[in-house]
């Protein structure tokens, strides 16, 4: 029989539902996600430390887990909350549950949650802290929650970034080979592993290091380029991976995505801020300011780039079409760009996988 | 952006047919307002009248007139439009585009073809083209070999890899065909198919039956943006048609890479044919581990999809795809086609976003489609590539189970819940599954339940019908369910769980013995109530404005009460025989007029083909099923908790939804729920056969005698006192065992036997059959006065259903005096019975001659001196007839219902009262059969409606009006040529006329042996036919089949063996797609309109023939 479970938000309010997964108690700042397949690849992005998922989807788990659609070597989300999910799932390499996976990594989780409740309530109070809570009732949970850290307040990228530096072999399928040897660094912030399965995949030589690299770490490798990862948290709390950053700014052509993409602007004197209630979600249309064309991008950030505060030299790429925030920027002279959206999709929309044969091409000119 | 059009040409799709209903008037109408909104001048052309697309409001200049290139031409000569549209007018349109280009019509008035180019129309179209282009762009195609040797085919088969479609080249229907698994059936249907090509060649062909099969809609602008809108899953695996398939949206048992493998497929393949629209890709993809067991070498297949078929336009897919997402693709699509991009079109629904996105879905769709074998039992069952539900229903909740359950409610099929079960299914105890009919069929779902409910495992039903488990095992937790709540006390928990899984407090209570009222009374005991979640688009993510709402079992309700006046209008639920379009053309004016009067319009309905679910047509919208406890929840859901109104119940309008809503104007008295229009009782009076007897008898008004029985005695004895011949049909529907044309004791006794064993000791009711004229009339009534925009008459006689008769309005060959009776009657009827909106009567006239031809029919005719008019039955709601003689007459005939149902007087509304006067104008409705695309399902015309659309033919006289209206049918004689003539004994005497116009038309005469006996002795030539297959060639079917005939008449009387004989000349006629006429009088009215100097007719907008009438009247005499 299943075990009774609450949501329980900062606000005070109180959702109802059943426990699934790990039988426990988690916090964390509640965020949902729009995207309707990809689960598997949402539990395991490290930019999802530190928070509780809400997909708005209501059906999960319905083709169970593989060894595959993993983007980290472990789940990632500090909790999961959903209306119904799948015991029974059906698909053709199926390795277990929903249910069995968050156990096993002891995720907590809940389910028969009304999750377009708590998105609305998200969309119009803005993103806050909530528990999950098994075995305590809602008012302990929220007495317990009152002492936790809040979400901002938290370096989440050292906790998920690698230990040590490793290169990585495993090579993304259908890629033509465009930039065989070169040779490309991926900063750990949080990174998912398809961006480094689409390097492999069209031929780089990819080698990963921690966020606690130093530029000189990172320069002496005598790379051909590196990419900034996406990661979770606010990049306030991150003026190391700025300062590395600027470093070896000009020296190396350097990528960035999500996180990646907030500290390149902080490192070319830009300044970020927290949106209400973020993009996370496999549909968000951004628009090339250069060519016009829209392109539907996989989000995932909490984060932004305050416009006004960009440097003169540094051009906004693409913008999103919902609220007009900034999605992507290129310094005009120094060989650097990056994008606030996931080109490495990973769930979502393969539309973008151009962005990086447009920084290959530019590795490739400053070569 | 190139310049955009100033004035564009729009093609409706015409009749509603199987595989063409109601989602291109939702498309059409939508399109329309999308491009005025823009400031675009609209022509729209249409041979329908039953759509809201040929409103007066919805194009600028609208068109009912044929769909011919002819006709086309000449509109567009008139018009000088600066571009067509056709991507929104289904397969119809595109067509006479790539007839129009061909033609050099486009070219010749400098007209642009906007949406799709005939080039990328061809490359979707065309088979070889189109596997050309995929194989261009790296998509993959089901490989496939042509063959003339069985040597050849060996080779393709080791190529392929069983299993093989074997497709024979040049046979009707693939005779000699078939899937091969393995070596032996391969050799064999090799064999077999070889010999049966005339030309002895097989297409050998990768089978993917069995695979899943996938839909993405997807658009794309001229700047090459391109988005998906929805993908959706079939759950009826590869093999049946899209269109037969149950549907969930979005997909279920995708991952995210499989899902995003598919759509980028999809938009490499608008890119690649240069649509700008909207577009339509199936796939096939290979399945889940259990069905694939199933499927022998599924690994060593290669691809794990195929690219199946793409449809270059907005599509029925496309519809659900709109109304399951709320992105409006039609809306949309307009706007691409006039060069806007999709950043530059607003989202309607958010009003804060724009086009170019995604939509996310927070809920699950399901889509069953309505089949008609409710009322062709005899039609062969079997679901394949021919598409043969005429409409559909889609259903919305936040689980799979809930909205499926939902789906099936709103089905309303009689007597057919989800726990329906057909006792033959388990006459044997041993073998369950042997007797299930699970391959696919109309009932599959239902088995399927009934094998989980007898323990047959999920996963067993997975491998034998190849639907993936996910799905069956959702339909075993209802079954599981149905236990719990049999087994265990109906706790808060129970009970709102069962809520969440979608059962009914009718299924619920059946369960436990227990009224539907009394778990909906439990129910409000413990506050279990659904709440109303908003269709955004966008899982909640931004504020919508879209009053779109689906019922859940939730916590937060997003559908606050609305304030102020309101009521509710019941829709008329999926399109079906005997209900189509007309009753959304109803629901959707109802909702206008309330709007008009300061009322908030709230719509019901579980259609989504339909302008009346289209966000924009209400002030709310409610996609729910049709039944009692929908209705009620919703109207509970409307009651203010506070201010001056609260807790008053919402109005219901009952009139326009057809049956379905007029059935719940009792339910809804018995709670004291308040109707708009007439009452509870006048419905009841007029529905009632003993009532309406009594009340008809109070008024002195003539109905023929009749009684009803519940044996085969009193039924004998009935119709002895009422004598032969007697109309009968049961007190309930059933089974599609319903009306028919008695003509002797024994033909009674063989129908009262299987009614009384269907109807379970129900009543019959028995009636005298007059062989009359039979006059249609529709009514608007504000409890003191009536007004009658018009007179109908049926071409054929009574006995044929209204539904599959051809109207003409005005009465042309009604008397002065019988116009004046009927006028008479039908005030008097609509006082007396105090109705308050719509009123439809039909009568008979007996007396004088059946058919009467318009065209010479003179007042002092002493034959017609002397006629009765009977009442036949009065319809207390809006009939099929309304958006006809609304458009033939200029009367807004839903507007004045509601605005008299709200207490305004006729008198005020400019109209007048009485009979409308005619204005000169001649409007001819006929019906439209799919019959080509349902086997086994005879073609006559009875007592039983068979049609499924309509059209209209409008001009100044009666030829030109009736000859459109053929033409639009599909009825038209040609010119020249030869008929086959077949007449019922009964026919003979009246058959004269119609042989006299034949032969002057310079047709050459083929006849049955009685028949050609007939015609010999008027003195004309004919060749005598067999007319029994044994007796020699050739013989009937032969020379329809080898073309020497190019229309037939086989008119029959009565049910017994006459009937069976004709039925293969009937059944060759319809799959040959040449006209067949099964009553004498459309012959003749046919037949009549050939001696007119060929087509004359005009083309001109409505608003020309209505407001401003001129040519020759022929108004009633």
């Amino acid at each position: 029989m299943t075990k009774k479970a609450f949501l329980v938000l900062e606000d005070g309010s109180i959702y109802p539902g059943e426990s699934f997964g790990y039988e426990g108690e988690t916090f964390g700042e509640i965020v949902f996600n729009t995207s309707m397949t990809g689960y598997q690849e949402i539990l395991t992005d490290p930019s999802y430390a530190g928070q509780i998922v809400v997909p708005t989807y209501p059906l999960l788990g319905n083709y169970g887990i593989t060894s595959s659609d993993i983007e980290s070597s472990q789940i990632q989300v500090a909790g999961f909350v959903v209306r119904q999910y799948c015991e029974e799932p059906s698909h053709t390499k199926i390795t277990g549950t929903i249910n069995e996976y968050l156990d096993s990594q002891e995720i907590v989780g809940i389910s028969e949650i009304d999750t377009r409740a708590v998105t609305r309530k998200i969309r119009s109070k803005g993103v806050m802290m909530g528990v999950i809570a098994v075995n305590i009732s809602p008012e302990q949970a929220l007495q317990q929650l009152k002492n936790k850290p809040s979400y901002d307040e938290q370096n989440f990228v050292q906790k998920v970034t690698t230990n040590e530096r490793y290169q990585w072999m495993e090579s993304g399928l259908g890629y033509d080979h465009i930039a065989d040897n070169l040779r490309i660094l991926v900063s750990d912030y949080g990174l998912k592993y398809n961006i480094l399965r689409i390097l492999k995949g069209k031929g780089c030589d990819v080698e990963v290091f921690p966020s606690s690299a130093t530029s000189d770490d990172l320069l002496t490798q005598n790379p051909d380029g590196i990419l900034l990862s996406p990661g979770p948290g606010d990049p306030e709390l991150l003026d190391h991976l700025v300062a590395t950053t600027a470093d070896i700014l000009g020296k190396v052509p350097v990528m960035g995505i999500c996180l990646g993409n907030q500290i390149l602007a902080k490192s070319l004197g830009a300044k970020t801020y927290k949106l209400k209630f973020g993009h996370r979600g496999a549909n968000h249309p951004v628009k090339d300011t250069a060519s016009g064309r829209i392109y539907i991008t996989a989000q995932n950030h909490g984060y932004s780039i305050d416009p006004e505060s960009l440097p003169s030299d540094v051009d906004v790429t693409h913008i999103s079409m919902n609220d007009g925030t900034v999605e992507g920027i290129r310094h005009r002279s120094l060989p650097a760009l990056s994008i606030q959206y996931h080109s490495e999709a990973s769930p979502g929309p393969k539309d973008n996988e151009y962005i990086f044969d447009d920084f290959l091409e530019i590795v490739k000119e400053t070569k | 952006m190139t310049e955009k059009p100033k004035k564009i040409l729009v093609i409706g799709s015409g009749p509603i047919v199987i595989g063409q209903a109601a989602e291109f008037d939702y498309a059409g109408t939508q399109a329309c307002k999308s491009l005025r909104e823009e400031g675009v001048e609209t022509i729209l052309v249409n041979s329908n009248p039953a759509t809201i697309m040929t409103d007066e409001d919805v194009a600028d200049f609208v068109y009912i007139e044929p769909l011919t290139v002819q006709v086309i031409s000449r509109i567009i000569e008139r018009e000088q439009p600066d571009a067509l549209l056709p991507t929104l007018g289904g397969q119809t349109g595109l067509n006479l585009a790539v007839e129009l280009v061909e033609a050099g019509v486009l070219e010749q008035y400098g007209v642009k073809l906007l949406g799709s180019s005939v080039d990328s129309i061809k490359k979707a179209e065309d088979r070889q083209l189109f596997r050309e282009l995929l194989t261009d762009i790296g998509e993959p195609t089901p490989p496939s070999f042509v063959v003339n040797s069985y040597e050849e085919a060996t080779e393709a088969k080791n190529t392929i890899g069983l299993p093989v479609v074997i497709r024979p080249a040049y046979t009707l229907g693939g005779t000699g065909g078939g899937i091969a698994a393995d070596d032996d059936s391969f050799n064999a249907i090799i064999k077999s198919g070889l010999s049966a090509s005339p030309i002895h060649q097989v297409l050998v062909e990768k089978s993917i039956v069995g695979w899943k099969e996938l839909e993405y809609e997807v658009m794309r602008d001229g700047s090459d943006n391109c988005i998906t809108v929805c993908n959706m899953e079939n759950i009826d695996p590869m093999g049946v048609h899209t269109g037969d398939s149950i549907v969930v949206a979005p997909s279920q048992t995708l991952s995210d890479n499989e899902y995003q493998m598919l759509r980028t497929a999809s938009l490499k393949i608008i890119r690649k044919l240069g649509i700008e629209g909207g577009c339509n890709v199936q796939f096939a993809l290979v399945p889940g581990n259990v069905v694939a067991e199933t499927l022998p070498d599924i690994e060593k297949t290669g691809p794990s999809y195929y690219v199946i078929e793409v449809n270059p336009r907005v599509s029925r897919s496309s519809a659900l795809a709109s109304k399951a997402t709320g992105y409006p693709i039609a809306r949309v699509a307009a706007k691409i086609a006039i060069g806007m991009s999709l950043d530059e079109i607003q989202n309607a629904v958010t009003q804060k976003t724009v086009a170019a996105f995604e939509p996310a879905l927070d809920y699950c769709v399901v889509k069953i489609p309505r089949w008609p074998f409710d009322k062709f039992p005899s039609g062969e069952r079997t679901l394949g590539t021919q598409m043969k539900a005429t409409g559909e229903v889609m259903a919305i909740d936040r689980t799979f189970e809930a909205a499926f359950q939902k789906a099936v409610r709103s089905l309303e099929i009689t007597n057919r819940s989800i726990v329906w079960e057909d006792p033959l299914w388990f006459s044997d105890e041993e073998s369950i599954l042997n007797k299930l009919p699970i391959y696919p069929n109309d009932q599959r779902l239902w088995a399927l339940l009934a094998g989980l409910r007898r323990n047959v495992s999920a996963d067993e039903l997975s491998r034998r019908t190849g639907i993936d488990p996910w799905f069956t095992r959702s339909f075993s937790r209802i079954i599981a369910m149905e236990k719990t709540i049999e087994s265990n006390d109906l706790s808060y928990d129970l009970l709102r769980k069962a809520k969440r899984l979608g059962f009914t407090d009718q299924r619920i209570g059946e369960l436990l013995n227990q009224s539907a009222k009394d778990i909906r009374k439990l129910r409000k005991n413990l506050n279990i109530k659904p709440v109303y979640k908003m269709v955004d688009t966008c899982a909640a993510e931004f504020e919508a404005q879209t009053p779109y709402f689906y019922s859940t079992y939730e916590t937060e309700n997003e559908a606050e009460p609305l304030h102020g006046k309101k009521a509710l209008v019941l829709g008329s639920g999926p399109i079906r025989i005997g209900q189509g379009i007309e009753f959304d053309y109803c629901s959707v004016h109802a909702a206008w007029a309330l709007q008009e009067e300061g009322v908030k319009s709230i719509l019901v309905n579980s259609n989504p083909e339909t302008v009346s679910t289209d966000f924009d047509t209400s002030d709310r919208l409610y996609f729910e099923p049709l039944d009692e406890e929908s209705i009620f929840d919703i109207i509970d859901n409307e009651r203010l908790a506070t201010g001056p109104e609260q807790g008053d119940n919402t109005p219901s309008i009952v009139q326009f939804g057809g049956q379905t809503a007029i059935n719940l104007s009792q339910n809804l008295d018995k709670e004291s729920m308040p109707i708009l229009g007439s009452t509870a009782h006048t419905i009841d009076v007029a529905s009632d056969r003993h009532l309406f007897e009594e009340f008809l008898r109070g008024i002195n008004i003539p109905n023929p005698p009749g009684g009803s029985a519940s044996n085969i005695e009193e039924a004998l004895q009935v119709a002895n006192e009422i004598k032969y011949p007697v109309l009968v049909r049961p007190s309930y529907v059933l089974g599609g065992r319903a009306m028919e044309i008695v003509q002797t004791p024994e033909e009674l006794q063989r129908y009262m036997k299987d009614a009384l064993e269907a109807g379970e000791g129900r009543k019959v009711s028995i009636d005298k059959y007059f062989v009359g004229k039979e006059v249609e009339v529709d009514a608007v009534c504000d409890g003191d006065s009536v007004l009658i925009p018009g007179i109908m008459e049926h071409v054929e006689r009574a006995g044929v259903h209204s539904g599959d008769s051809m109207a003409i309005y005005p009465g042309l060959t009604l008397t002065k005096q019988e116009i004046a009776t009927i006028t008479d009657y039908t005030t008097r009827i609509g006082k007396s019975l105090n109705i308050k909106g719509l009123m439809n009567i039909q009568y008979v006239i007996v007396g004088g001659n059946t058919y009467r031809s318009p065209g010479s029919i003179t007042e002092d005719t002493a034959e017609y001196e002397k006629t009765e008019i009977f009442v036949i039955e009065v319809n207390p709601r809006s009939s099929r007839t309304i958006p006809f003689i609304s458009k033939v007459t200029g009367v807004p005939m839903v507007n004045l219902a509601v605005k008299t149902m709200l207490g305004k007087q006729l008198t005020d509304m400019g109209y007048g009262t009485g009979l409308f006067s005619a204005n000169g104008i001649v409007g001819v409705k006929a019906p439209v059969f799919s019959m080509s695309k349902l086997t086994g399902v005879d073609t006559y015309l009875g007592p039983e409606m068979k049609s499924t659309g309509e059209v209209m033919g409008i001009d100044h006289d009666f030829e030109s009006a009736i000859s459109k209206a053929l033409i639009s049918a599909n009825l038209r004689l040609p010119e020249k040529g030869s008929i086959l003539l077949s007449i019922s004994d009964e026919d003979k005497k009246q058959s004269g006329r119609l042989i006299q116009n034949l032969v002057d038309a310079g047709y050459d005469l083929f006849a049955t042996e009685g028949t050609a006996s007939l015609i010999s002795e008027l003195g004309k030539k004919v060749v005598a036919i067999p007319k029994r297959l044994n007796e020699g060639h050739p013989n009937v079917v032969d020379v329809i089949v080898n073309g020497t005939v190019n229309a037939v008449v086989n008119t029959i009387t009565g049910n017994g063996s006459a009937v069976q004989d004709g039925f293969h000349i009937r059944r060759a006629a319809v799959e040959k797609r040449i006209p067949c006429f099964t009553s004498i009088d459309t012959a003749t009215a046919a037949a009549e309109s050939l001696t007119s100097e060929g087509p004359n007719y005009n083309v001109k907008s409505m608003l020309e023939y209505i407001r401003a009438p001129q040519g020759e009247s022929h108004n009633a005499k």
